[in-house]
């Protein structure tokens, strides 16, 4: 009864993709373009809302969501929820998306004392103060994996995820199949 | 002869010894039961609980449970392996597991269990336990960062090395860890040496040999190479000096 009335064939309008990178080093993004030219194929298939890849700030309704990164900074939750409110299906991207990987080896240090010592106290690294611009976002507490924030519909782990693990997510989730990884395609390193 | 004992596991026959538990048994039929505390050399220990079929109906761990006659047992059944990723993913948040700056990493029982598992994600809330590494001593790092708590190189050390280097102490997740049996509680103060059984033991990243980290290139350990449940007959590689 409650089915939407919209009967255009699914594969007549391209579906929309938003990408970011949080807390990541855009490693993740980096090895999604290693799928090459298989991006052109993609391209016909998927149009780019909000990403480093269109310099678009804000994203639309979109149907996928590929978030890179953790949280160290209200900035990273700000935009993780713009994401999870607009993309149908959200994936977690890579280890630092996933467990907070690198970033969040500060966890086990007190966030001033990281501060102090980079911007103040330590040799070499300068000694400017630890800047108070009201433009640059604060940093959290801990760092934190996104699924701690936000459900995440699916995780694509690796640092980074091979660019056919991206390959096959990407195909699978375009076929309407969940997406799988087998051996050599799932790793976490 | 004894040749004519078996038992059902997933829907195949596997002959077994009298004495010998499931897992002992499935490991001399090549068949792959997860584990990750259980050593074939060693008692079974049975706190992991990865090795947890159901036998008859009833849970159990393989790796304690003796074969019986007849027994039918389930091993890697949807239920079971779902129970499995939950603990897996619950040792992966209780520890710092990080995986690309770990020198095991492709060589890592904990991380090829969680392949064979499909573990995706910790799905809990992590929680980065405060676990400092122990540098002191000249040949070996320990990183109890990675410690999986399954008390293999306690046994090692004091079953084959005579040692008793190790020990398992503190309470609760993040209290509970291995402890060094020295008066300053470092390595460098024992007798350990990295020719001890103890010292290759570690299924995890914890024991290290220095000066030898990442000598495998990606591509090439033993993971990568094949699946874990595809090795279940491989002897077991350890750390040499």
């Amino acid at each position: 009864m409650n089915a939407p009335m919209n009967t255009a064939p699914v594969a007549a309008k391209k579906l929309k993709v938003a990408t970011t990178s949080l807390a990541g080093c855009f490693g993740c993004h980096m090895s999604f373009l290693d799928i090459d030219e298989r991006i052109l194929k993609l391209l016909e298939l998927v149009e780019f809302d909000r990403s480093p890849l269109t310099d678009i700030k804000h994203c639309g309704p979109c149907d996928l969501g590929l978030i890179e990164g953790g949280l160290c900074n209200a900035e990273n939750v700000h935009v993780l929820r713009e994401f999870r409110k607009n993309c149908k299906i959200l994936v977690a991207v890579g280890a630092c998306a996933i467990n907070g990987g690198l970033p969040a080896q500060r966890n086990h240090l007190d966030l001033r004392d990281v501060l102090e010592e980079v911007y103040q106290t330590e040799y070499l690294l300068g000694r400017a103060g630890i800047p108070n611009d009201p433009e640059l976002p604060l940093p959290l507490d801990k760092v934190h994996p996104i699924h701690e924030v936000v459900k995440v519909d699916y995780f694509l782990p690796g640092c980074p995820p091979p660019a056919d693990a991206f390959w096959k997510l990407l195909t699978d989730l375009l076929a309407g199949r969940t997406p799988t990884l087998g051996h050599g395609l799932l790793h976490y390193d | 002869m004894t040749t004519d004992l078996t038992f059902q596991l997933d829907g195949e026959d596997i002959a077994f010894t009298p004495g010998q538990t499931i897992m002992q048994a499935a490991k001399a039929a090549g068949v792959y039961i997860p584990h990750l505390c259980w050593h074939p050399d060693f008692p079974a220990h049975g706190s992991c609980k990865l090795c947890t079929v159901k036998a008859n109906g009833r849970f159990g761990s393989g790796c304690t449970m003796e074969a019986q006659a007849g027994m039918v047992v389930e091993n890697r059944t949807a239920e079971l392996d779902d129970k499995r990723r939950t603990l897996l993913q619950m040792f992966f948040v209780e520890g710092n597991h990080f995986c690309p700056s770990c020198e095991k990493s492709g060589d890592c029982t904990l991380q090829a269990t969680a392949y064979e598992l499909k573990m995706m994600s910790p799905h809990f809330d992590m929680f980065y336990p405060d676990r400092p590494v122990d540098a002191s001593h000249p040949d070996v790092l320990l990183d109890f960062n990675r410690c999986i708590m399954c008390s293999l190189c306690v046994t090692a050390s004091r079953d084959v090395d005579k040692k008793n280097v190790f020990a398992m102490g503190g309470r609760g997740i993040l209290g509970r860890r291995i402890h060094i049996n020295s008066e300053s509680g470092k390595l460098a103060d024992t007798d350990f040496a990295l020719t001890d059984r103890a010292a290759g033991i570690c299924p995890v990243g914890v024991i290290l040999p220095k000066r030898k980290g990442f000598a495998v290139p990606i591509g090439e350990r033993r993971y990568d190479k094949a699946p874990i449940n595809e090795q279940v007959k491989e002897p077991l590689k350890e750390a040499t000096p």
